[in-house]
């Protein structure tokens, strides 16, 4: 699927939490635990992203000409945001990680994790994301 | 029983609104305090009526300024008990105090291999300007260690006074445990000693009365914006013998009675300390958010805080995946803690989606963080417009919280 397909796919998949917001958060943290973790030996301060409160680790490798991400966070809501993010640019190419816009996080009502004043390096690892598929471009 | 705190919130223009519509519960005056219209309709009236500045103007303007200004000074001066009001200097804030004696201190009183004492509980601002000087000074800091219960080990603090000890400088409460400090006892030490010392009254000044000429320190700072003032200034006070003596850390317009090419003659008192034209509305609503608290009354103010922590205290302590850090009956409008399991990110997170503002986090103070072992905390902290029925409101989401995260 293409990065918009999948962000279709997300966008549809929240619409059935409407404006419950509780709801929401709680598939947020089942995405986050049910994020299959970043092997513990790539946890390296390399990989760290660090946000002032809750940090993030990102590895990318490169896979039948697609870039592969996996990720983790100390903190439950930013690794379901994490998720979230993998399950988008994630086995995709490096031109289309590059020009994608993320708008489905607007969309499903959660960009309040982007903001620049959030404590928890979600922004940071975005940027991250989009640097390792111009290194490998 | 009708009491003064029923209807003070009504006095709070931005306590009266929806968060993630939920009415806003403000538990974060730690950080900085909410402003009453008072001192709001303070500083716009100056800018409509008095505007000028001053120190230096023949002009009417500049005169009632000026008075004002100095009104302030005076009255500041009496809320802490203080009889010479040019011992009260204004500063931009408790950091710009510290880092003026700190710097000032540094030039003649400091000497290379001295040493500094300081306490576990420090915020960075009153650790890092003494860091800084000693890493280029050769000094070295020695720190009060905690007990079992979080407070603070007075026995070995006197085990770490040396002949080298140059200055002792130490927080009144403990802005992430809100534990308070034996002054008493640092005092009795420090005397017997010999030893200069520096109060850190950010956040105790918010709570209690401070006795300045009771406690007699060498230096006190504190904050305008977490006692109901405005962000931007606050003050430094000096003894008597820092106000003549301490070095100037930054010079210019305003501190002096002649100047030449060559040389400066400083004015006395206060205004030797104040370089430049000073947050003059800042100040003057300073003194004015001061005023909110002593018509309230600070016992009464601590009173009621107390009953809301010890309140609050209690009512986390009956939530067993609750850890509460350094409990006591004692302590200033401040409450930290953890749910087990959980990153204190994601509590407050969940916390700010039901209108509830909550700190998170290390709160400037990482090497208390070592010390306990974490990485970071939940903080609620109370002013004068925090109620019972806000921490009822406040342990019932938080339970909610517990149950979405687990
Ligand atoms: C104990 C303590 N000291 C110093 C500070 C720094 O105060 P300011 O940021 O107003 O300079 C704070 C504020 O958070 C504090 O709580």
């Amino acid at each position: 699927m293409s990065i918009q397909e999948i962000e279709n796919e997300i966008v549809e998949e929240f619409e059935y939490f409407g404006e419950d917001w509780e709801a929401k958060y709680e598939h947020l943290i089942d995405l986050g635990k049910a994020l299959p973790l970043i092997n513990p030996a790539l946890k390296t301060e390399e990989r760290i992203i660090k946000g002032c409160q809750s940090q993030v680790w990102l590895n990318a490798e490169q896979k039948d000409g697609n870039i592969v991400f996996t990720a983790d966070s100390d903190a439950i809501i930013t690794k379901g945001m994490i998720a979230l993010m993998v399950r988008v640019l994630s086995e995709q190419k490096a031109e289309d990680i590059i020009k994608a816009d993320l708008d489905f996080i607007n969309k499903i009502g959660l960009k309040e994790h982007l903001s620049p004043t959030r404590a928890n390096g979600l922004l940071s690892m975005i940027h991250q994301m989009k640097k390792e598929a111009l290194k490998r471009i | 029983m009708a009491n003064q705190f029923d209807h003070i919130r009504d006095q709070f223009p931005i306590l009266n609104q929806q968060v993630n519509k939920y009415p806003l519960v403000y538990f974060d005056s730690g950080a900085t305090a909410q402003k009453p219209f008072r001192v709001i309709d303070c500083i716009s009236d100056f800018y409509k009526n008095a505007n000028s500045n001053i120190h230096r103007g023949v002009h009417t303007l500049s005169r009632k300024a000026t008075e004002q200004f100095e009104a302030a000074r005076k009255s500041i001066a009496t809320h802490f008990n203080v009889t010479n009001d040019q011992q009260i200097i204004f500063t931009a804030g408790t950091t710009d105090s510290i880092n003026m004696v700190a710097q000032g201190l540094a030039k003649s009183h400091l000497k290379p291999g001295d040493e500094i004492i300081l306490s576990t509980y420090e915020h960075h601002s009153n650790i890092l300007p003494w860091q800084l000087w000693a890493q280029e000074h050769k000094g070295k800091l020695k720190i009060i260690p905690l007990l079992e219960d979080q407070s603070l080990d007075y026995t070995s603090f006197e085990n770490l006074i040396t002949s080298k000890t140059k200055l002792i400088a130490i927080t009144q409460v403990s802005n992430t445990l809100g534990l308070i400090t034996d002054l008493e006892k640092i005092k009795a030490i420090a005397l017997k000693h010999n030893i200069p010392f520096l109060i850190d009254g950010a956040q105790s000044a918010p709570h209690m009365a401070v006795d300045l000429q009771q406690l007699d320190p060498d230096f006190f700072v504190c904050s305008a914006h977490k006692m109901y003032g405005p962000t931007g200034s606050g003050l430094l006070y000096l003894s008597e013998r820092w106000l003549k003596e301490l070095p100037l850390s930054k010079t210019g317009g305003g501190t002096i009675k002649t100047v030449s090419f060559e040389k400066t003659e400083y004015a006395e008192g206060a205004l030797r300390l104040e370089p430049g034209t000073p947050d003059i509305s800042g100040v003057i609503a300073f003194a004015e958010a001061i005023r909110f608290m002593d018509e309230i009354g600070l016992d009464s103010i601590y009173k009621h805080e107390e009953e809301l922590v010890l309140y609050a205290q209690e009512s986390l302590l009956k939530l067993s995946e609750v850890t509460v850090y350094g409990q006591s009956k004692h302590k200033a409008g401040v409450i930290s803690f953890n749910v087990k399991n959980q990153h204190p990110f994601d509590v407050g997170t969940l916390l700010d989606k039901y209108g509830i503002a909550v700190r998170t986090g290390h709160h400037c103070t990482q090497p208390l963080m070592q010390c306990l072992n974490i990485q970071g905390t939940v903080r609620i902290s109370f002013g004068v417009y925090n109620t019972k029925s806000e921490i009822d409101f406040f342990i019932e989401k938080l339970q909610k919280t517990i149950r979405m995260l687990s």
